[in-house]
């Protein structure tokens, strides 16, 4: 037998009931703290979602945050952050800093005499410094791509569960569907607690981590469907963890697969696209746990109906799923 | 196992070579894309070719496929614009424009109704005082006969104008169908004069779209900045030619009843009164050209059409001695006297332009008027550097997704993980092709979408490869467990990926720009690498088990 790397023992029998207590319960309990911090803390929006203006800026000189701030506190812009960005792909004598300036009363985006007088106020601090992007969004247009982002989260949720109704049963619809809202929300919380950018891109990061999620939990229920014609008399349980098992080193292999290039596109792809990268980086590695872990509990909880010949079921079947 | 028949498998081929050789352009970007930009003005041109054209056509053979993926603005650089269209402004305008008309028709039936009086009113409202209500209804009837019916698809057989009485005074405004037939109207001639003078000033392949009610998107590669963009779409450059009243120095004169004031360009402190109603008005040109005067100064010339060049010839008749203006956005550039009857209703405007000044004015003059005032909403500006260093960025990280993803492969499933691999290649040639076919735009956003295809591309070779291992322990020969993985892992494969696309799907649907880019590489992305794991690599593992007969297959 040729030399194969693997993840996971050709064969595997885990239970992965045995500590649904923790895993389960520690994913439940994350949601909720998801939630939580999300409504305590608030999602630090970009001005996609809020509107203002943000200046890239790029010079020689090492950025100064306090002289940049003094230089324009004479403005008068309400408020104004400025962070520096750092990034391995930068030169050794290039030094970039994002200007964020709140959006203007009465003013739908920065007038350009606002943005150029803004120029020439940095240009006194730094004379080599150059604008490689200023991106200006007024509020009435970012009011609106809230709505449409969370509007695409609920279309994109529904479409799916309607599918995995017509090809499956309603059941791992359900349980699908509440996998992927975990993987959603607290990929949101972590966003609220380290108050990372939120803006157009990482609601897009979202929605592919939707489609990642649901392609590793419908790999699940294809082998769970299988397996339920096959072993008619096994308890729901039992044929579960047996389809978990079976499906175990593909959902590894592709999961490490998808992570290795999700890491060098981390590494490498550049700041710009860092937070995007990030958030499917996240959101895959969670949609990897939660079909494992919390697609088919949901589904346990909810019960299948196996038709005549199960329909007693086991007591024991679901004795343990209150355990 | 089953042979697949041979034209699936030519079929497969074709498909393969096709996509190799369609994206095989992305490769050369720089020489393919002046090849192109080179063809395009030649044929522009009329196929004359300087020798420059000559040279950069020749950097890429002309029997070569030669289409692109188009650089989103995130990558290529530009600016990006969304626009709000006040579609207010033009129903105040229509309706101003009807008060002289409903004067004079109601001056005819001065008998009835009395007097006739604008009384104030909001913008887009025309409001007329009567002094005898009685002669109201024979008023209201002759005011509705000046609205026509609407032309629009809803709309039809309503009339435009929505005429009410409301004690003494008649209240005349559009009527609904009207304002939507006028809104779209409006966008539509927005549209046009924004593509236009976007085109003037040759940049390559700009988006310019209306996107729901009111709004315009408007995105330019390779302009300056947002501000640039701006100052060349917003200028609105309404030319009129007007009667000059008299010339002052006193900027507070009294004009006197339908005339205004307006102060000199090039002369500081004169201000000339002019007639409100212009004689001759900037939509009746049909051509502007910057040119000289005869005494070598900058200058634009111009021609009317035939209606405008009547009006400017009946009225240079008349006025020969009398000076008349020539304004521009509410200055006066000039105020020649009328010398002659002037004909054929060409002539040249002087003043103390510069060439770039002539230029400018000669486009904004053929572009003509914007028919309302826009507000931006969003405007970007995105320094062709950042764009250089993302796509950099973007190489480095696709190569060393690619290249870890194929060692991987290889460690995992040796000989099989080989075949997986060129079937990612093949995966990743299919996904450009696609793009420069249908002329999709890659954004940074779409490269992480490609970068993300390589890692999940090879899932579905995983599906099989996973489920051909389990057939082999259960004791299958090589050959019907190879054919049993591929049969059983289809449906994990369909429903998976469905699923993947509907997401791909509603991405599109609500994303915008960069998003957008990232749904379509996404989108392709799914359904090439769908075709790779159940067709190429299927095809490769059937021709190397009848090339080398394997007894046993170790995955």
């Amino acid at each position: 037998m040729a030399f194969r790397f693997r993840l996971a023992p050709e064969t595997t029998n885990i239970d992965f009931f045995r500590f649904q207590w923790l895993t389960f319960g520690g994913s439940m309990m994350l949601t909720v703290v998801a939630i939580v911090a999300w409504a305590v803390m608030g999602l630090n929006f970009g001005i996609d979602f809020r509107g203002g203006t943000t200046i890239r800026t790029e010079a020689a000189e090492p950025v100064d945050v306090g002289a940049y701030r003094d230089a324009l506190s004479g403005l008068d812009l309400g408020d104004v952050a400025i962070t520096e960005v750092f990034d391995p792909s930068f030169d050794a004598d290039q030094y970039v800093a994002q200007v964020r300036i709140a959006p203007q009363d009465g003013q739908e985006s920065v007038t350009p005499e606002t943005i150029l007088l803004v120029e020439e106020l940095l240009k006194s601090v730094a004379p080599s410094i150059t604008f490689p992007a200023v991106e200006s969004v007024g509020p009435k247009v970012s009011g609106e791509l809230i709505w449409k982002a969370i509007a695409a989260m609920v279309a994109a949720s529904f479409a799916i569960l309607i599918y995995i109704w017509m090809r499956f049963e309603w059941q791992y619809a359900l349980g699908s569907v509440i996998a992927l809202v975990h993987d959603i929300f607290i990929t949101i919380g972590v966003f609220a607690i380290f108050q990372l950018k939120f803006d157009l891109t990482i609601v897009a990061a979202l929605l592919t981590i939707l489609g990642y999620s649901i392609n590793d939990t419908v790999v699940v229920f294809d082998r769970l469907r299988e397996n339920l014609l096959k072993y008619k008399t096994m308890p729901l349980r039992d044929v579960m963890n047996l389809s978990v098992n079976e499906t175990l080193s593909r959902t590894l292999m592709t999961s490490v697969t998808t992570l290795v290039a999700l890491a060098a596109m981390l590494i490498f792809g550049g700041d710009v696209i860092r937070g995007f990268a990030f958030a499917i980086f996240f959101g895959v590695v969670l949609g990897t746990y939660s079909s494992v872990f919390v697609a088919k509990n949901l589904v346990l909880f909810i019960g299948l109906d196996r038709g005549d010949k199960t329909k007693k079921p086991d007591k024991s079947e679901f004795a343990n799923v209150d355990a | 196992m089953q042979p697949m028949p041979l034209w699936k498998r030519a079929l497969i081929l074709i498909i393969c070579v096709w996509g190799i050789v369609a994206a095989s352009p992305n490769l050369f970007y720089g020489p393919v894309e002046r090849h192109n930009d080179a063809v395009a003005s030649i044929e522009a041109a009329g196929g004359t070719a300087t020798p420059e054209l000559e040279a950069a056509r020749a950097e890429w053979p002309d029997f070569l496929p030669s289409a692109l993926v188009n650089l989103g603005l995130d990558l290529r650089g530009g600016a990006h614009l969304l626009a709000e269209v006040r579609v207010e402004d033009v129903y105040k305008s229509r309706i101003d424009a009807m008060w002289p008309e409903v004067r004079d028709l109601l001056r005819d039936l001065r008998d009835q109704i009395g007097a006739v009086r604008r009384a104030p009113s909001p913008d887009g409202v025309l409001r007329v005082t009567i002094t005898n209500a009685e002669g109201m209804a024979a008023a209201l009837e002759a005011v509705r006969g000046l609205g026509g019916s609407v032309v629009s698809l809803t709309g039809v057989g309503q009339s435009t104008l929505d005429v009410a009485a409301e004690g003494n005074d008649i209240v005349i405004q559009l009527s609904d169908a009207e304002k939507q037939a006028t809104d779209s109207r409006t966008l539509q001639q927005s549209l046009e004069i924004i593509r236009r003078r976007v085109d003037e000033v040759g940049t390559r392949e700009p988006t310019i779209q209306r996107q729901g009610e009111d709004r315009i998107l408007i995105q330019v590669p390779g302009i300056g900045s947002a501000s640039d963009l701006k100052a060349l779409i917003g200028t609105t450059a309404k030319l009129t030619f007007n009667a000059v009243v008299s010339r002052t120095t006193d900027a507070g004169a009294n004009a006197g009843p339908r005339n205004q004031i307006l102060p000199s360009i090039d002369e500081p402190g004169v201000y000339y009164i002019v007639e409100e109603t212009p004689v001759v008005s900037g939509e009746e040109l049909v051509d502007a050209q910057p040119s000289f005067d005869q005494n070598g100064r900058p200058a634009v010339s111009f021609r009317f059409d035939t209606t405008g060049a009547r009006k400017f010839g009946d009225y240079t008749a008349a006025n020969i001695g009398a000076p008349f203006a020539i304004i521009l956005d509410s200055e006066v550039i000039s105020a020649p006297v009328i010398q002659s009857y002037i004909p054929g209703g060409s002539g040249i405007i002087t003043g103390s332009f510069s060439v770039e000044d002539s230029t400018q004015l000669a486009v904004l003059l053929r572009a003509g008027a914007l028919p309302a005032e826009m507000d931006f909403l969003e405007e970007r500006t995105i320094g062709p550097e950042l764009g250089a260093d993302s796509i950099a960025a973007g190489q480095v990280a696709a190569l060393v997704a690619g290249v870890a993803v194929a060692i991987y492969m290889v460690a995992s499933y040796g000989l099989f993980g080989l075949f997986a691999n060129i079937a990612l290649a093949v995966n990743i040639a299919l996904i450009f092709a696609a793009l420069s076919t249908v002329g999709g735009t890659l954004t940074l956003p779409g490269i992480a979408g490609i970068v993300l295809t390589i890692g999940m591309a090879v899932d579905a070779n995983v599906l099989v490869f996973e489920r051909i291992r389990e057939e082999l322990r259960a004791n299958k020969n090589p050959a019907r467990a190879i054919e049993l993985g591929y049969e059983r892992a289809v449906s994990a494969i369909i429903d998976a990926n469905i699923t993947t696309f509907i997401t791909a799907v509603v991405l599109f649907a609500v994303g915008a720009g960069p998003v957008r880019g990232f749904a379509i590489t996404l989108g392709i992305g799914i359904i090439s690498s769908v075709f790779t794991a159940l067709y190429v690599t299927r095809l490769i593992v059937e021709l190397w088990y009848r090339w080398r007969k394997p007894a046993t297959v170790v995955v």
